[in-house]
């Protein structure tokens, strides 16, 4: 049996780098929120995510490794390309990981700071990895539109990671936060839907390959599936929140659920657009691969190692299920 | 754009971030099975004072364990955008050891990091025994990794050409390269030694604000015991290390010890200044045919000079230096490893006076490591991989202003970051395991 090597890895990559957006997503979101509770309500909403963060960034290393070990002439042009927005974002995880500890054990002012710190290493990052995203499709053409373009991009990812926090948090939180929580999800769709309408209007106007993709009758009808499908999860959102919030008995993971589904059929979106190409028009993943014998060799560890990842990440969750308490976690 | 200061930018860049993220790996993966080792005695003996050890040292491994996951990061984007060159020539050989790094390491220590942190009343204690265990066990794969692509650059093997490209030809020999039992080892002696210096040192500063903390007695006790053991073993292996070295990279040998020029009973320089561009030794203080007694094992015998290896010679000053203060710090550590054995004897507490020696000689494991990597580093040089491809040819085409830019950008942060690790850890072990806090009431079994 033969595979197609190039193939395999741009979805196990595709895979990584979803598994980290969301997973990480909602950490960096509960960051961007963190300013919004008050001093008791955000040892909570750190306690909420703190047994989590450090796996859920480690899926940004295989995702990045993938691209290095799959495509390697890839990974020097894309990193190249978004060289200084990477040093951002790698600034922003670096005070938003070590800003864990440090809120915690830090005595006086410090304790502040590093709250601070946290919650600017979330924004900053989040914020790069949008801008970086808005580059990444338009194959980082130069020009002020283009700025201003992956500036949107970079806007609307923070509202997405912002709905992800604030729904997770609806999850692992009670009482008065949970209401809080509930209310910020609100907010983040709103924003996530602004910023997808910001970014839709902008697409044709920077890119026009992007638009040639969607707009080519009949395959559109096809592709509208895909917004239809993201309104729809919104919907679900807005109305499981709103009756969470007037005390009906429905699951408290309705909300996330459905956040969870926009950022997957946004992924597929991606996907979509991207494909063949792993450099926008310039590069697709065969031409950007890796030695078959590299790829082999990785794959083979893939295959043994990551069905206990994914177990003992679940065994994980199943132990931290339940709502999360301020000092538990100290 | 200069590309000589493009390449001297991209080094210090690089440089400056694998020294710093180095500091935090080399105290966990021995702090983490000293954890263990406290969790143990506890699940053993019940006894509250092994627990105090384990909750205090765990603050400790879990701040430093995020130290080094964020500035690990910062690696796995800079391989491609520093050094391009490198991924192109022998990618399909440092790719999969990388991935394997992430796979088999990065997700267990993460995952199970969080069971041991925040699981302990959640999970049955033998539960809680294996997170700390599977901890251990991720820091140390993940050397293993990391140590074997290092040594494959430095003496690789198991490599073929095919299709224009370096491939692995038997994976075996990659990994188990000709220095790489030595280079594991000794970083894992290294790693053993910096977390026992940093237990002892952090308790014996516990000890003089607090001398009747028994936790703290008892860490400075495990602490000094295990670099007691530690230090002369180092010697050994440091020894067989360096006559491989002599073996596979000679001119690296010659470098460290100012052997300019090929000479039959070579001397052992003790001290000098080394004078790169008249390639002699200045203030010279050296023992006749040392060299070739300790190199060859044969006062007479014929060493190697740095003439016999150019143009492709490493610069020797730092090596020179960077590696005396390896081995003069190394024996100063195993004094005062073994002076502490005997002043800790039988649960006694040692004078003050050497409380504050212990102190001063917490960080002593970082200055060793660095200086010994910045040796071996240095010493491949101008090889980035030996033999294969020489480090101004890996270099991409980053702008000098975007490399300052991010150079000062990360300077600035690991400044801060690194401030402040030292003011919490030092804080933390003066406050000592403090009270448990009433909310967090201990799972019945917990000690099972």
């Amino acid at each position: 049996m033969s595979f197609d090597l190039p193939l395999v890895f741009m979805f196990l990559m595709g895979v990584a780098i979803l598994a980290y957006v969301v997973l990480d997503g909602y950490d960096l979101g509960v960051g961007m929120l963190l300013p919004a509770g008050d001093a008791e309500e955000q040892d909570v909403m750190v306690a909420a995510i703190a047994p989590f963060w450090d796996a859920n960034e480690t899926w940004l290393v295989l995702g990045v490794g993938l691209i290095l070990v799959a495509f390697p002439l890839a990974h020097g042009i894309i990193f190249g390309a978004l060289y200084l927005p990477t040093v951002a974002m790698l600034i922003g995880l670096m005070l938003r990981g070590v800003a864990f500890e440090f809120r915690v054990k830090a005595q006086g002012w410090h304790r502040e700071l590093w709250n601070w710190l946290f919650y600017f290493g979330s924004f900053l990052a989040s914020l790069a990895q949008g801008f970086m995203l808005g580059r990444y499709v338009t194959g980082f053409q130069p020009g002020f539109g283009y700025l201003v373009y992956a500036l949107l991009v970079g806007g609307g990812l923070c509202g997405g990671y912002v709905l992800l926090g604030a729904t997770w948090l609806v999850l692992r939180t009670e009482g008065a936060l949970q209401r809080k929580a509930l209310g910020w999800a609100r907010w983040g769709l709103w924003w996530v839907a602004l910023g997808v309408a910001l970014v839709s209007a902008a697409t044709p106007l920077v890119s026009g390959i992007v638009w040639e993709k969607w707009f080519d009758f009949p395959r559109t009808s096809a592709l509208m599936l895909l917004p239809i499908a993201s309104v729809a999860a919104g919907i679900w959102v807005w109305k499981s929140s709103g009756r969470l919030a007037r005390g009906e008995r429905i699951p408290e993971w309705a909300p996330f659920v459905g956040a969870l589904a926009i950022f997957v059929l946004a992924f597929i979106g991606l996907a979509y657009t991207m494909f063949p190409y792993i450099v926008m028009d310039r590069l697709t993943i065969w031409e950007a691969a890796a030695h078959p014998s590299a790829l082999k060799a990785v794959l083979i560890g893939a295959a043994v190692v990551l069905p206990f990842i994914v177990a003992y990440t679940a065994f994980s969750y199943r132990i931290f299920r339940g709502k999360a308490r301020a000092g538990m976690y100290e | 754009m200069d590309s000589a200061t493009a390449l001297t930018l991209a080094r210090a860049q690089f440089g400056l971030n694998i020294a710093f993220h180095i500091l935090f790996p080399s105290l966990t993966i021995g702090l983490a099975w000293i954890l263990v080792f406290f969790r143990a005695k506890y699940a053993r003996s019940g006894d509250e004072t092994w627990l105090a050890a384990y909750r205090i040292w765990t603050k400790v491994f879990a701040l430093s364990f995020a130290m080094g996951v964020v500035s690990g990061i910062t690696m796995s984007f800079q391989f491609g955008t520093n050094w391009p060159g490198f991924m192109n020539r022998v990618g399909n050989i440092a790719g999969p050891l990388l991935a394997y790094e992430v796979l088999t390491a990065f997700f267990l220590e993460a995952t199970f990091l969080g069971v041991m942190l925040f699981g302990m009343n959640r999970v049955p204690g033998w539960v809680h025994q294996a997170a700390t265990v599977l901890v251990a066990l991720g820091t140390s794969l993940s050397a293993f990794w990391i140590l074997a692509l290092s040594s494959w650059m430095q003496t690789p093997a198991g490599h073929v050409i095919a299709d224009g490209v370096l491939v692995a030809g038997d994976w075996l020999r990659v990994i188990f390269n000709p220095s790489f039992p030595y280079r594991f080892t000794h970083m894992m002696l290294a790693s053993g030694l910096v977390a026992s210096f940093v237990v002892s040192g952090l308790s014996a500063w516990r000890l003089l604000l607090a001398p009747g903390d028994a936790a703290a007695r008892r860490s400075l006790r495990t602490g000094v015991l295990i670099a007691a053991a530690l230090a002369p073993l180092q010697i050994v292996i440091g020894d067989l290390h360096g006559l491989n070295t002599l073996e596979h990279q000679p001119a690296k040998i010659a470098a460290m010890e100012t052997i300019w020029k090929t000479e039959k009973g070579a001397p052992l320089v003790l001290f000098a200044l080394p004078d790169e561009d008249r390639q002699r030794n200045d203030f010279a203080i050296q023992v006749p045919k040392g060299a070739s007694l300790v190199l060859k094992h044969d006062p007479d015998a014929e060493v190697k000079g740095l003439d016999a290896f150019a143009p492709d010679v490493p610069p020797v000053a730092p090596l020179f230096f960077g590696f005396r203060v390896m081995v003069g710090l190394g024996l100063l550590m195993l004094f005062v490893a073994w002076a502490g054995v005997w002043l800790t004897r039988r649960g006694a507490l040692p004078p003050r006076g050497f409380l504050w020696v212990f102190a001063g000689f917490t960080f002593s494991g970082w200055v060793a490591t660095l200086a010994g990597w910045m040796v071996t580093e240095m010493g491949r040089q101008p090889w980035l991989v030996t033999g294969v491809l020489r480090t101004a040819d890996a270099v991409g085409q980053i702008s000098e202003a975007q490399l300052g830019a991010s150079l000062t950008a990360y300077g600035a942060t690991y400044a801060l970051m690194l401030l402040a690790y030292i003011v919490v850890v030092t804080h933390l072990a003066g406050g000592g395991a403090g009270p448990r806090a009433p909310s967090e009431p201990m799972a019945k079994g917990a000690a099972a």
